[in-house]
């Protein structure tokens, strides 16, 4: 499979920003950044049973001084709630790239009340919401996204739109 | 008041966690909330001591990260059977992990204590040694008695080990360390020498 090169784009962004701890739920839009994490011998890359352990990860990384990132899918946003009460009461960086399910061409029902609730939550919960829907902006977003949650020890969630990723494609 | 079970445990928590932290000389210790971070300031605030008020089920990964951060210092997370309980999942995701620095010591009275003392799973059905073992913790124990609690001193400074420590479960005076997080987190990293990130 070819990869889009915004993804590289991507990652490069994280490596700007002095990322070196990575935690991640696996999404199909993700995979590209998590093979590149795991390949990376500068970075410790997590694989987790559950979103809200990535939040712990992060702020244990910060305690420790590493700047770290989460990759989850808006599905996984909700197991996170109570644990954003972590950075948010600890003046800690969170940041979190989020690719968006249930909304552009998505096939899966189930996927849609958490895709659609995922922006407002997140806000509700104490994060900087961004999006990101074009390829051409999304390492230049990342970077920024990156620099205020590391800069302002804030928590900042970049959602990837479906139709960036593109809509996963279900065959009967 | 709740019944005694047959397997309550009987140490005193107080006295097995004042054994574990002895001497903690550079030991980072994160403590999980409840008793746990009560038990641990109450033998002194140290600015190594990153103490949790909430966040519950974090307190395993919050220890992962910082080993991960800090790979030449030891990482000792001191939390309860309900805490741990709650973040079970993390147990593999550590395991996974491999991080050779970190420990985690379990106050395992059996008893969710600061909500009425109601049976947690662990005095129910579940072993937590035994679910950790499972998750591929290859170093795991459990201490009944003081003279277990000792060994365990060491070897929680000295290995990637999961230990179930079997207290009584009569409450304690609350004793309040920082609750400040923000104040905490600076603190802690100040005594590492981070000060730009």
């Amino acid at each position: 499979m070819e990869t889009p090169t915004w993804q590289e784009s991507v990652f490069r962004a994280l490596k700007a920003a002095r990322v070196s701890v990575v935690g991640y739920v696996p999404d199909a839009g993700h995979a590209h950044l998590i093979k590149s994490a795991h390949a990376d011998p500068e970075i410790d890359t997590v694989v987790l049973t559950t979103e809200e352990e990535g939040i712990a990860l992060s702020a244990g990384a910060w305690l420790g001084g590493k700047r770290s990132v989460m990759l989850m899918q808006s599905s996984g946003v909700g197991n996170c709630i109570n644990m954003l009460s972590l950075p948010v009461t600890c003046r800690m960086p969170f940041f979190t790239l989020v690719t968006m399910r249930g909304e552009w061409g998505e096939f899966n029902p189930w996927q849609v009340p958490m895709g659609t609730a995922t922006p407002h939550v997140l806000t509700q919960a104490g994060v900087h919401v961004r999006r990101a829907d074009h390829a051409d902006d999304v390492a230049e977003m990342v970077g920024a996204s990156a620099a205020l949650a590391f800069d302002s020890h804030i928590p900042v969630a970049v959602l990837f739109s479906q139709r960036l990723i593109g809509a996963k494609v279900f065959v009967k | 008041m709740s019944e005694t079970k047959r397997n309550d445990g009987t140490l005193d928590r107080r006295e097995a966690v004042s054994v574990l932290l002895r001497d903690p000389g550079d030991l980072l210790v994160v403590t999980g909330l409840g008793a746990a971070t009560y038990d641990v300031g109450v033998l002194g605030d140290r600015d190594q001591n990153f103490y949790l008020w909430g966040a519950m089920g974090g307190t395993a990964m919050i220890g992962l990260g910082l080993a991960l951060a800090q790979p030449k210092k030891r990482v000792l997370v001191v939390t309860g059977d309900g805490e741990m309980l709650m973040g079970m999942g993390s147990l593999a995701s550590v395991a996974a992990a491999k991080a050779p620095n970190l420990a985690i010591a379990v106050l395992d009275n059996a008893r969710f204590g600061e909500t009425g003392s109601q049976h947690s799973h662990t005095g129910l059905t579940t072993d937590l040694e035994a679910v950790a073992a499972a998750c591929g913790w290859t170093a795991t124990a459990t201490a009944r008695d003081m003279a277990e609690v000792e060994a365990l001193r060491s070897r929680l400074r000295a290995e990637p080990l999961f230990a179930v420590i079997r207290i009584a479960p009569d409450e304690k005076p609350r004793f309040i360390p920082p609750r400040d997080g923000a104040f905490v987190t600076e603190r802690f990293r100040r005594a590492l020498g981070i000060v730009e990130n």
